[in-house]
């Protein structure tokens, strides 16, 4: 069994973002970056269906530009086997990571693709459905358990009422939650190794796909910075403030 | 942001994470040993990074082992508790015989034995180590040690001792620090067979410890390389160590710039954040250009001392400026946090304290000043 992940190069999730001077997006330059935590998730459940032997071969895909390399590289540390970068210096939207990772999984015909459920940076909560839709695959979206048997994935879900599992054929798409498992830090012989493990480098426009965005950015800001609370002297002036100056209640 | 052996950077730092403030804490005020730590990094095979790959180790130089160090201490953890696992085997590797490697190396990388404990320090020879009066006086089956070693490091936690030892006497070699040799002594069974250990209570939690030796027998191979020409032998390993421990200064000021700035961010006093006032901006700010500085120069000795090239010069200057930066960082940090520097839960009185270290141990400050004064300098001698 083949297994792909999908891995993002995004600010690391200890950094406190800020707005560039345009206020056309969040800085990047001279900031701290790593894999999406929801990614290191998905490498590590595929790292320990190689270890349980349900797995014979874990391949770590990335789009983005030539650091995102850095990023492969972490998950070959981890344990995946050997990385493919997509190569660009555009942002791309979820519809174009999706397509782009769609021209991969003909190329490399894995039983199961693992994606995080969103990225940290633009929180869109998009590729894996995607994927799936284009790809015409059964999806396990927000996996907080995957257990595979033949050719059947169990997929149990986080979802408002509490847990549900469900069956789906392979291949399928599934996209982990933070409770899928606590991804390992990787060990230094295993950092040596994975130097030496093959990562293909693609450009992106070697694919064709049409990638051009689909949404505009208009304008990034800041949050409202958070006011000092006050303490309120009983209900009736809670309900008050409530109602006329958080505008919460009517 | 571009930043050398990133890979190795990240791991250490994930590593650590799962070791925070509270932790290190608490082994602070049960004076205790961080166990936990030492195992997740055996575990991952850090601490046998400068172990050849042939011996079951990773076959990396100081730069790798000094990223290690440097990150661990940059995530406010500390090395001080293993970071001699790394580097007091390169004795046995560069000079051991062959017997002496294949017996000890493969143990020391898995992490099976711990050799993570060098004495040379006694009570009364201070820095001049060619006074050490600990003698060995040889025998049939082996060598009989008398003598005291002060502040051994970790001898509590460590199955191999790496001893230095008068095997003649000072005045009898051309040289004064001719007739030491050095000994790799097996310490598992010689509790009450002549050595004894006693911890001592001490500013920081470093496990170090009084040791007495009284009749205690060596096997005859313990002795590494040739007998009385021990001091050379460690001087190489003395270089590596004082890099090494230059990066974990480098991480600690790193520490306490990255505190610094945070709180001066944060804490609002007279209307404004006090980091607006250039009073406490400035100090932090030269803190930094300092500690970039010293880096450069760990950095320089590292890459040397990987080459095989000579780096005695570099390797002391980096400590130095290293121990000088983090220190003066410290100072800084506990100045910006006001009185909660004081407070235990902010860490920073704990790291304050750890980081002095770096200007009295492994050599003091002085000891390199007159290094670069006489041997770089050529300027008169002084003793
Ligand atoms: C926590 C801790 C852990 C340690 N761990 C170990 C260990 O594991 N193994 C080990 O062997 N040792 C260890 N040491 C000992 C350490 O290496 C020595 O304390 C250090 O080298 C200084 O030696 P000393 O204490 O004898 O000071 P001294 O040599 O007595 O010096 C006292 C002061 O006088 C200054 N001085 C001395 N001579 C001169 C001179 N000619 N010119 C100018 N100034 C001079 C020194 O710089 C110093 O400031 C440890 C020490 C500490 C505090």
């Amino acid at each position: 069994m083949k297994i792909l992940v999908a891995v993002k190069r995004v600010v690391d999730y200890n950094v406190k973002v800020r707005v560039n001077l345009e206020g056309t997006a969040v800085e990047t330059n001279n900031v701290k970056m790593s894999m999406n935590p929801f990614d290191e998730i998905a490498v590590e459940e595929g790292v320990r269906l190689k270890e349980s032997g349900k797995c014979d071969e874990l391949v770590a895909v990335s789009i983005g530009t030539s650091s995102s390399q850095e990023t492969i590289r972490t998950a070959l540390a981890m344990g995946a086997d050997r990385g493919i970068l997509v190569e660009t210096d555009d942002p791309i939207e979820p519809l174009g990571v999706a397509k782009l990772l769609k021209v991969i999984c003909s190329r490399e015909k894995p039983d199961i693709v693992i994606v995080g459920k969103q990225a940290i940076d633009d929180d869109a909560n998009q590729t894996g459905q995607m994927l799936a839709a284009l790809l015409d695959w059964p999806q396990g979206t927000f996996a907080s358990r995957i257990n595979i048997e033949n050719t059947k994935a169990q997929v149990t879900r986080e979802v408002d009422v509490g847990l549900e599992t469900i069956e789906i054929n392979l291949p399928a798409v599934i996209s982990t939650d933070l409770r899928l498992n606590e991804p390992r830090y990787a060990s230094l012989p295993n950092i040596m190794k994975a130097k030496k493990k093959p990562i293909d480098i693609i450009p992106i426009t070697e694919l064709n796909i049409d990638i051009a965005p689909r949404v505009k950015v208009i304008k990034v800001s800041e949050p409202p910075k958070r006011e000092a609370g006050v303490i309120v002297e009983n209900v009736k002036e809670l309900l008050e403030k409530l109602r006329n100056e958080a505008k919460v209640i009517s | 942001m571009s930043e050398s052996f990133h890979d190795i950077r990240e791991a250490v730092r994930k590593l650590c994470a799962g070791f925070p403030g509270e932790y290190w804490r608490n082994l602070d005020r049960e004076r205790s040993y961080p166990t936990d730590f030492v195992d997740a990094l055996t575990n991952s095979g850090f601490l046998s990074a400068l172990i050849p790959t042939e011996f079951g180790g990773s076959g990396l130089g100081v730069q790798e082992a000094g990223a290690i160090l440097e990150e661990i201490h940059a995530s406010g953890c500390n090395g001080g508790a293993c970071h001699a696992q790394m580097y007091t085997m390169g004795t046995i590797l560069r000079h051991g015989n062959n017997q002496q490697k294949e017996t000890y190396l493969p143990k020391i990388a898995s992490g099976e034995l711990r050799l993570q404990a060098f004495g040379v320090t006694e009570p009364t020879s201070g820095t001049d180590t060619s006074r050490i009066r600990t003698t060995a006086t040889r025998r049939a089956d082996g060598y009989i040690i008398n003598g005291q070693k002060v502040w051994t490091s970790r001898i509590e936690y460590s199955d191999l001792l790496l001893l230095l030892a008068r095997t003649k006497p000072r005045e009898s070699g051309k040289k004064p620090h001719d007739g030491i040799s050095v000994f790799l002594v097996d310490i598992r069974d010689l509790q009450n067979q002549g050595l004894e250990i006693k911890p001592l209570r001490a500013m920081i939690n470093h496990s170090a410890c009084e040791v007495f030796f009284e009749n205690m027998l060596v096997p005859t191979s313990g002795l590494i390389g040739k007998e009385g020409e021990g001091f050379r032998y460690i001087l190489d390993g003395m270089n590596a160590e004082r890099i090494l421990l230059a990066h974990e200064a480098i991480g600690d000021a790193r520490w306490f710039i990255d505190k610094a700035v945070g709180y001066a961010k944060d804490r609002v006093v007279f209307d404004r954040p006090i980091g607006k006032n250039q009073g406490v901006q400035f100090p932090i700010a030269e803190n930094y250009a300092e500690m970039c500085a010293a880096q450069l120069m760990v950095q320089k000795a590292a890459r040397l001392f990987d080459n095989q090239e000579s780096c005695g010069k570099e390797a002391n200057i980096a400590k130095y400026l290293a121990s000088e930066a983090s220190w003066r960082a410290g100072d800084t940090c506990m100045q910006t946090f006001g009185g909660f520097g004081f407070a235990e839960e902010y860490d920073i009185e704990r790291k304050f304290r750890e980081t002095r270290l770096f200007r009295t141990a492994p050599i003091s400050s002085n000891l390199i000043l007159s290094y670069i004064a006489e041997h770089v300098l050529g300027l008169p001698r002084s003793f």
